[in-house]
This record gives C-alpha cells, sequence and structure tokens, in this order.
C-alpha cells in the first residue's frame, strides 16, 4: 500500500505543484491520475520513486517512509515506463529487459527464461525480437518492450507516465487490452498517468482527478460518472461522455413513466378501450397496490375478448423485469428478449415505476445526439 | 628542371639522412602519442565532470578554447619558463592544445544522450556510476573518439613547433631546411609528418566507427 500523507512539492522555483495530497493506493489497485496539462499528475507520480523529491509530508511504502530507503533499492522494487519509452539504443531488447535482473545478479538462465516469458506475454516472437535493436522496432513493439522491461524484476508497484500517449489510436487500444490482461494475472499495484479519460475509465479501478496540484476526487469510474463530486469533475469527464457509457445511466432516465397499467379484473373491452386511448399495444398488470402481476397484450386479447370474462385469464408473466436500481445498459441488453418489447420497471416492492420500450431507449439517445449535434453546430 | 635537381636533392638527403629522419620520426610521435595519452586522461574525466557540475562548465570549456586560441608558437614560449627547454616543455603545451576538442566532444557527447534514456535507467535503480558506465560513455564513445581524432591531428601538425624549443621531431627538419635554405630537407621534414596525420586520422577514424555501438549504425 503506498500512502500519501500532507504531500507536496515546491519546486526550487518556489512554484507548489501539488499541495497536500492525502490519499492511499491499495494493493494490487489500478489508479488512473487524471487532469489537465500541468495539474501535477507527473510530479505526484515521480514523486514515489523519488525520482522528484518531495518537500513536505511523507510518503510511505507498506508503512516504511521511502525517505528513508534506499532510493536505488526503492526504485528496484518499483517498474518504471515512460511516454519516451527510453530503451537503451546499444542494448538488444533481449539486454533490455534483462537489464534490472542482471544488475540485481540474477542467474543467466533465470534471466533468459525470464526474458522469454515476457516477450511471449506481451506477443513478440523471441526467435524474431530478442538480438534486435530498439531501432529496429516499431513505436508500439518498442513500448511493449518498456512494459515488460518494467516488470522484469517482478516490482510490486509499477509506475507509467502517459504510456500510450505517443502511440496510434489502435495500437495505443491494443496496448491498454494487453495491460489489463497482465494486470488480471499479476495484480500489480499501478499508477498510472493519462489525460484521456476514456483510456481512465477503461483501465483504472479508481481514478483520481486533479487540478492545479490538488486531488477533487478520488473514486471508482462509476462513482466518479455517476456522482461527480465537483463542478469541475463533471466538467472535466464530461456530460456527453455519461451518455456513451450506458452502464452509467441509471434505467430510470431511459423508463417512461407511468405506463398504461390495469387491474386484472379488468373487462376485456374496457381493456381495448384503454390501451386506444393510450395509443398503446400492450398493458401492465397490477394488484391493488400496484404490484406487478404481467403484461398483456392487444393481439390476444382480440384474439380472445369473446372467450374471456376479465383480463386476468390472459396475462402473460413478465419474464424480464429490471429494478430501479437497473442501468440503461441491462435494458439495452435485455430489450431484444423481452416478450412484447417491453421491460417494466420496479422497485424493491415489485411497485411498477415505469417501462422501458425500444421507443423509450431510441428518444433517450435521440436526444442525446441532438444535444451533441447542436453542441457542434454552436462552434 | 629544377623540379627534377629538388627531387634528386630529395633522394640524397634521405640517403645521407636516413637514421636521422627514423630518429626525428620516432621523436615526433612520442611527442603526439605523450601528449595525447595525458589530454585523454585529463580531458575526458574533465569533459565528464562539467556534465554534472554544472557551475564550473562554462569556466573549464573557456579556459580550454582559451588555451587553443593561443597561437602555438607563443604556447610554446609561455611553457619554457615552467618546464625549461625540451620535450617535457613541448608535451605540456601540446597537451594544453590538444585538451578543448577533448573535453567538449566529451561534454557534447553526454549531454546529447537522450534525456528519456536516462530518466528510464534512473527511475529503474541504476545507479549514477552505472548510468554513466552502461549508458552515458558507451553512447558518448563515437563523439568523445571524433574528439580524440581531431586533437590528434591538430597534434601532429603543431608538434613540429617542437623542433623551436629543442624537442625534436620531423621538425627538425623542416627548421634546418628553412635555415639553409634547402627545400628538400624541408620536404623530407614535411612530407612524413603530413603522412602521419592522415594515418592517425585513418586509424582513429576506424577506432571511431568501431567504437560506435552497433544498435545506434543506421
Ligand atoms: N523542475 C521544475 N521546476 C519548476 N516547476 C516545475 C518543474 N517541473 C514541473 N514543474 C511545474 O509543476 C507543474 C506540474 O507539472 P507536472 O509535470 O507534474 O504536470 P502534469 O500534470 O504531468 O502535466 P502534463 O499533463 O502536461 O504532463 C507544472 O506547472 C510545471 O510547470
Ligand atoms: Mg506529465
Amino acid at each position: 500500500m503506498i500512502t500519501f500523507n500532507r504531500v507536496s512539492k515546491t519546486y526550487n522555483d518556489g512554484f507548489t505543484a501539488v499541495k497536500l495530497l492525502n490519499f492511499e493506493i491499495k494493493d494490487g489497485e489500478f489508479l488512473v491520475l487524471i487532469g489537465p496539462s500541468g495539474c501535477g499528475k507527473t510530479t505526484t507520480m515521480k514523486m514515489i520513486n523519488r525520482i522528484i523529491p518531495h518537500t513536505q509530508g511523507t510518503i510511505s511504502i507498506d508503512g516504511n517512509d521511502i525517505n528513508k530507503l534506499d532510493p536505488v533499492m526503492l526504485r528496484r522494487n518499483i517498474g518504471y515506463v515512460i511516454q519516451q519509452i527510453g530503451l537503451l539504443p546499444h542494448y538488444t531488447i533481449e539486454e533490455n529487459i534483462a537489464l534490472i535482473p542482471k544488475l540485481m545478479k540474477w542467474n543467466n538462465d533465470k534471466i533468459r527464461n525470464r526474458v522469454t516469458e515476457l516477450l511471449h506475454i506481451v506477443g513478440l516472437e523471441p526467435e524474431i525480437f530478442a538480438k534486435r535493436y530498439p531501432r529496429e522496432l516499431s513505436g508500439g513493439q518498442q513500448q511493449r518492450v518498456g512494459v515488460v522491461r518494467a516488470l522484469a524484476a517482478n516490482p510490486d508497484i509499477i509506475l507509467m507516465d502517459e504510456p500510450f500517449g505517443a502511440l496510434d489510436p489502435i495500437t495505443r487500444e491494443q496496448l491498454q487490452d494487453e495491460l489489463l490482461r497482465i494486470q488480471a494475472e499479476m495484480r500489480k499495484t499501478i499508477v498510472f498517468v493519462t489525460h484521456d479519460m476514456d483510456e481512465a475509465i477503461k483501465l483504472g479501478d479508481r481514478i483520481a482527478v486533479m487540478k492545479e496540484g490538488e486531488l477533487l476526487q478520488l473514486d471508482t469510474p462509476d462513482k466518479l460518472l455517476s456522482n461527480p463530486a465537483h463542478g469541475f469533475v463533471e466538467e472535466f469527464i464530461g456530460k456527453k461522455r455519461i451518455y456513451q457509457n450506458p452502464e452509467f445511466i441509471p434505467v430510470t432516465d431511459v423508463m417512461r413513466e407511468n405506463p398504461a397499467t390495469t387491474l386484472p379484473t379488468r373487462t376485456p373491452a374496457l381493456a381495448m378501450s384503454f390501451m386506444r386511448q393510450r395509443k398503446t399495444d400492450t398493458l401492465i398488470i397490477g394488484d391493488g397496490n400496484g404490484k406487478l402481476l404481467g403484461i398483456i397484450s392487444a393481439y390476444d386479447l382480440q384474439a380472445e375478448k369473446d372467450k374471456i370474462k376479465t383480463v386476468e385469464e390472459i396475462i402473460k408473466p413478465a419474464e424480464i423485469v429490471l429494478e430501479q436500481s437497473a442501468t440503461a445498459k441491462e435494458a439495452l441488453l435485455e430489450i431484444a428478449h423481452a416478450p412484447f418489447g417491453i421491460i417494466p420497471v420496479v422497485d424493491e416492492s415489485r411497485r411498477i415505476v415505469g417501462v422501458v420500450t425500444r421507443g423509450s431507449l431510441l428518444s433517450m439517445f435521440a436526444s442525446q445526439w441532438s444535444e451533441e449535434k447542436g453542441e457542434i453546430n454552436e462552434k | 628542371m629544377r623540379s627534377e635537381s629538388l627531387w634528386i636533392q630529395i633522394v640524397q638527403q634521405t640517403q645521407m639522412r636516413w637514421q636521422d629522419l627514423l630518429q626525428a620520426l620516432y621523436q615526433h610521435i612520442q611527442l603526439v602519442f605523450f601528449s595525447m595519452l595525458i589530454a585523454i586522461i585529463i580531458g575526458i574525466p574533465l569533459g565528464i565532470l562539467i556534465t554534472r557540475i554544472k557551475s564550473i562548465e562554462g569556466t573549464v570549456l573557456g579556459v580550454a578554447g582559451i588555451l587553443q586560441t593561443i597561437p602555438s608558437l607563443a604556447l610554446l614560449g609561455f611553457m619554457i619558463p615552467i618546464f625549461g627547454i625540451g620535450i617535457k616543455t613541448a608535451v605540456a603545451a601540446l597537451f594544453l592544445y590538444s585538451l578543448l576538442p577533448i573535453i567538449r566532444n566529451t561534454f557534447t557527447g553526454i549531454k546529447d544522450v537522450n534525456k528519456s534514456t536516462i530518466e528510464a535507467a534512473r527511475g529503474m535503480g541504476m545507479t549514477d556510476y552505472q548510468i554513466l558506465s552502461k549508458i552515458e560513455l558507451p553512447l558518448s564513445l563515437g563523439v568523445i573518439m571524433a574528439g580524440i581524432r581531431t586533437a590528434t591531428v591538430i597534434n601532429v601538425g603543431t608538434a613540429t613547433l617542437a623542433a623551436f624549443i629543442g624537442a625534436g621531431g620531423l621538425g627538425d627538419f623542416i627548421f634546418l631546411g628553412i635555415a639553409r635554405n634547402i627545400d628538400a630537407l624541408v620536404l623530407i621534414g614535411a612530407f612524413p609528418a603530413a603522412l602521419l596525420a592522415l594515418c592517425f586520422d585513418w586509424l582513429l577514424g576506424l577506432l571511431e566507427r568501431v567504437s560506435t555501438p552497433r544498435g545506434l549504425k543506421a
């Protein structure tokens, strides 16, 4: 666990780049630092391995004040990946990865096995790449080596400063996926700096939003999106982004309230006229307390209307129901399987609060789209 | 007609003095070798030092620069009160004269090593010494060798002036030739000196290429 306790950094010129940081990074956690340029992300990250010494407060790793540790030993247990990659140009790929294990005096067999293993992890065939020099690799391949070089000596912590920032979007996406795969397996404590919100949401277990040297909010991606603690955070995340991620929209935002409901004791004729009036081809059936009983369709009603006394006889159970706390994403996934294309939404005591239909989903996203289009036109 | 007689003269003089010539060549190489050796031993560490201590960078490069702008003969003159007449003075002056290219190339060679390479190395836990010996020096070796090459070539030429203060070398022939007005003698001194410079240039050029790390070559 990495702990920041009232940590500040004032540079020699008197500029305070980060102010009174107080937070913890748990073991095995993927923490993303994000914020506008110059807000102190890099400074915060580099204070952890003492590349930048902090000027106030304490940073400790597993309870040990890092200022009391030998910086070289501290760094050997912390992997380090930077945007510029920084492979040694006069070392082969193999030698680059082996650098720290060698300094730590691992035996040659162990080093060779480790290099082979790591190259396989990032999909670089050792037979082809081990003996090449960095300049004989593409940018994406070089950064793959940069990432596994940081893993080589099996550190518990990895610091990454915009590691994919210089890569083209497709390569970046690939490396993000590989990093997630590696992380799922190795469970390192990762501190990752980016200014790409999409990247932060995709990778982070938690995201720390910084502004002008201060930490504004540190939360899981969905908490951050659903409940930004600060106007700046909301602005920085971008409202639009929330709608690009339906898992962060509550289902109540995409449902139709006041759906056409009726009691099971109604006669077919009454139900028919109610449907006509509400311009719908389904009715939600609830009991006297508004609790969900099922659904009837206009089709069944038409076919059976002469044989039945009340609609109760043709109620179909609602096979798919969503709780109020569900998200729009679940609604999107379920709507295709819902009988009659309608999903009732209920509260904790199964009282009907609304329905999701294809129409309600569509109109929600359509209104988002037209808002966005409006914004673009304004610019 | 005249050139033919010059040619005959050269052959005659060479036959007559070839042992002296070999001796002078040997002395000349010695002057160059020892002055360069000291210049390398002192220049490279100085060059490294000023990459580490920024406050003395200007002074060191400035002094070395001034030393090189002093006319070579004057520099030899300045040395006489300190070391007297002879080889020591010549070596000392040639050493001072060769410092600048070596210090400057060591300095720029190391400064030009990619900052992110060094940052990554430091971040991974390499010590300052490891960064110097495994990264900075190997990566700037080509540039340092180029400085040594430049200094050596200048040195070979300047060393002919050593004869003025009785330090011997190929300059002996040149000055004797001038004093006695024998063109052939001047050429017998000048030609091997030029050849020597070319040889060193070629040899050190080769070394420069060999010492450039493989990963950097196009
Ligand atoms: N060595 C330094 N001396 C003085 N000020 C510095 C120094 N390094 C950084 N700063 C200042 O500290 C602030 C934070 O810098 P930092 O590099 O941490 O920002 P960042 O959030 O990583 O920005 P970016 O997204 O552009 O990389 C900036 O205003 C920067 O100008
Ligand atoms: Mg930065």
